[in-house]
């Protein structure tokens, strides 16, 4: 009997030598690291509700893939990628950390995928929005999940171009998504026959807008867009409201808001502003299953970056249980090779680029008489299929794209 | 139309008009702080959670019990400044007489308990307060639009910055409140309870913080973090000034506002760094201060 348990322990060792590292889950735990702004600015958009988000996946996959434990660690960002670097080194190299899931502010994901490629370790971002994350800083190791500056700005630029806003002054954030934002904005304006007059870099963040909407109404152009996020987009809403901008003759267009803002906002304020989403909670049966169950642990309905979250989650998982195996190159592939189909996503499809492309949603903010309660804020206006969303493979700059 | 430096003129003046409304806020701000520092040597890094407390009580009192605009406007600064007296009698007399460093450390505790406790509450996208009804709406002034909430911001903020300095620089009160601090044994002595002054003046230095904070309500997010990143601007404010100069804080804070509202107009990245630029120059040839009387 113990000749018989030798035996079968050292083929079995054996095997997993011969294999190497890929059919194997390193340290018998999968870890996973979420790295997200747990007290800024960009809290609430994915923050400890994301972490929530994360447990529901692990719970709702049964608390272990091939028998292995699945562990979480957490970590706030700061929104600064100095900090996020060095947390991320940290677990990577010495806490055994597999993959890291969230990541919110573009700058911090572009420092940690390149952390990520050194020690190749597997990123999931949900929350960062900067296209550039899947161009120019593409890695091997990282993938964008939920959304990114392309389809915000085909989304909801074109729509504003063609009802007839042709000029536009832009309100960028100053830094990776900002300026990743103003161009794939440039880009589609242009393309619609419009054309951008005018562009103000601010500090990130900024409280006070009324220099900065002064200047757009000076500068007379037809639309004042919003290139940037969070606290930034309604601080910027609330005072260009103030001063007047849509009582001037000129459309507000905010390129990214999330659920969170516009609930912050108000249908009051918010009414009729039409924006890009990758998800929203009240579409369908299996979107208000999960948000339903989202708000008992949480007490708020999921932005998308939380839907994304959960559902990366559960693909990662999935991966694993395929593969046996939490190398990051043969989950990544898996990953890949594996469409998406729950209730995040239909079709969803992994491209080499690390981009995960899937439907996006043109949505207009309900006015307070169409709002039923707090959270019932949008309407879908226009499903954008996934292959008009995102920037095609032919015009990447990505170093893993053959172009 | 005529320009200057590439911004026409109607531009430039309205931002010079903007630059002095953010300027009152930097000064109703600097003032409390200095008056703390300058009477009770306390330097108070919980200034910006109370400012932010001004604002959120605001809000909360409104939602709750449907509190008026002008009833917030005394409550909020009343409650945060019983809040304020609190803080001073079960904390901050404790350390009285150490090194400043230990006042710094404690109240940049309390503020980060205070925001960490309404983060967990609130979240961090914001709470909204809506205009009040007469302050709807504004005035074209040719070169811009000017809401009318804006001018009332500069009026109720000048108001009280020259109240201030009145009592303390020019009343009996103020005289006794400077004697009480520079010698408070002897104070006390012709019958005066220095204790209770202390309380109170702190109390009022976070009252002006949290008027601040409703003035501050129905133009900007109201968040648990609004006070962070203001605070850190509003003590380089302080410090340009002269740490404990009432009227210089006041001043300064205009100043400042302006400075910082032409920068966002000829160089908008830089205007987050404006105002420590200027402080490091100050520092530089005029260390204690633009106001400070000693080196």
């Amino acid at each position: 009997m113990t000749m018989m348990k030798k035996l079968l322990t050292s083929a079995i060792a054996s095997t997993l030598m011969a294999s190497g590292a890929q059919a194997a889950i390193s340290n018998d735990t999968v870890k996973i690291g979420y790295l997200a702004d747990m007290s800024g600015t960009y809290r609430d958009l994915a923050g400890p509700n994301g972490q929530s988000a994360l447990e529901m996946a692990i719970a709702d996959f049964g608390g272990s893939v091939k028998g292995k434990n699945i562990e979480i660690v957490s970590a706030d960002d700061r929104n600064s990628p100095d900090t996020s670097s060095s947390t991320v080194r940290r677990w990577v190299e010495n806490e055994n950390v597999d993959m890291v899931a969230g990541m919110v502010a573009s700058s911090v994901s572009i420092a940690v995928s390149k952390i990520l490629e050194e020690n190749d370790k597997l990123g999931i971002i949900s929350g960062s929005a900067a296209s550039s994350i899947t161009n120019e800083h593409c890695t091997p190791n990282h993938i964008h999940y939920v959304y990114d500056t392309y389809p915000l700005a085909n989304g909801t630029a074109s729509a504003v171009v063609k009802e007839g806003g042709k000029s536009w002054y832009l309100l960028t954030a100053d830094y990776a998504f900002g300026h990743s934002l103003e161009s794939d904005v440039r880009r589609v304006v242009e393309a619609n026959g419009g054309e951008v007059v005018g562009a103000i870099r601010h500090p990130f963040p900024t409280q006070d807008f009324s220099s900065f909407v002064l200047q757009a109404q000076a500068s007379g152009a037809d639309v004042v867009g919003l290139a940037n996020a969070g606290a930034d987009t309604t601080n910027a809403i609330t005072t260009a409201s103030e001063f007047g901008v849509t009582q001037s003759g000129q459309t507000l267009a905010a390129l990214l808001l999330f659920l969170t803002d516009v609930h912050a906002l108000g249908a009051q304020t918010a009414q009729g502003i039409q924006l890009t989403t990758g998800w929203y909670w009240d579409m369908n049966e299996e979107t208000r299953e999960w948000s339903d169950r989202f708000m008992e642990k949480t007490g708020v309905r999921p932005t998308m970056v939380h839907a994304g979250i959960y559902s990366s989650t559960i693909q990662y998982l999935k991966a694993i249980e395929a593969t046996g195996s939490d190398d990051a190159q043969t989950v990544r592939k898996q990953m890949m090779d594996t469409p998406i189909n729950d209730m995040f996503a239909k079709n969803g499809k992994i491209r080499v680029d690390g981009r995960m492309v899937h439907d996006m949603y043109l949505a207009e903010v309900k006015t307070p008489a169409e709002s039923k309660n707090e959270w019932d804020l949008y309407k879908i206006l226009r499903t954008i299929p996934a292959e008009e969303s995102y920037r095609p493979l032919s015009e990447s700059k990505c170093k893993l794209v053959n172009n | 139309m005529s320009m200057i430096f590439g911004v026409p003129l109607a531009v430039l003046s309205g931002q010079l008009l903007i630059g002095i409304i953010n300027g009152a806020f930097y000064a109703l701000l600097s003032l409390g702080l200095a008056v703390i520092f300058g009477l009770l040597k306390i330097i108070n890094f919980a200034h910006g959670a109370m400012y932010m407390l001004g604002a959120m009580v605001t809000v909360l009192m409104f939602n709750a019990l449907g509190v008026n605009y002008w009833v917030a406007l005394f409550m909020a600064p009343l409650l945060v400044g019983a809040f304020g007296v609190v803080i001073e009698y079960f904390l901050l007399r404790r350390i009285a007489g150490q090194d400043h460093i230990y006042s710094l450390l404690l109240t940049f505790g309390v503020a980060l308990i205070i925001q960490g406790v309404l983060i967990n509450w609130f979240g961090v996208s914001g709470l909204r307060y809506a205009m009040p009804d007469m302050f709807k709406g504004g005035i074209n002034l040719g070169f811009m639009f000017m809401p009318y909430y804006r001018a009332w911001v500069i009026v109720a903020a000048l108001l009280v910055c020259f109240g201030t300095w009145f009592v303390i620089e020019k009343t009996k009160l103020g005289a006794y409140l400077r004697a009480g601090t520079e010698d408070s044994q002897l104070m006390q002595g012709f019958g005066i309870n220095v204790p209770l002054l202390i309380s109170l003046t702190y109390g009022f230095g976070v009252a002006l913080a949290a008027f601040a904070g409703v003035l501050a309500a129905p133009i900007y997010s109201v968040t648990p973090v609004m006070g962070s990143t203001t605070l850190i601007v509003v003590f380089a404010v302080v410090v340009i000034g002269g740490m404990g100069s009432i009227g210089g804080a006041i001043i300064t804070g205009i100043l400042m506002g302006v400075i910082e509202g032409l920068t966002k107009t000829f160089y908008p990245p830089a205007s987050s760094a404006v105002i420590f630029l200027v402080m490091v120059l100050v520092l530089m040839f005029r260390p204690s201060g633009l106001f400070g009387k000693e080196a």
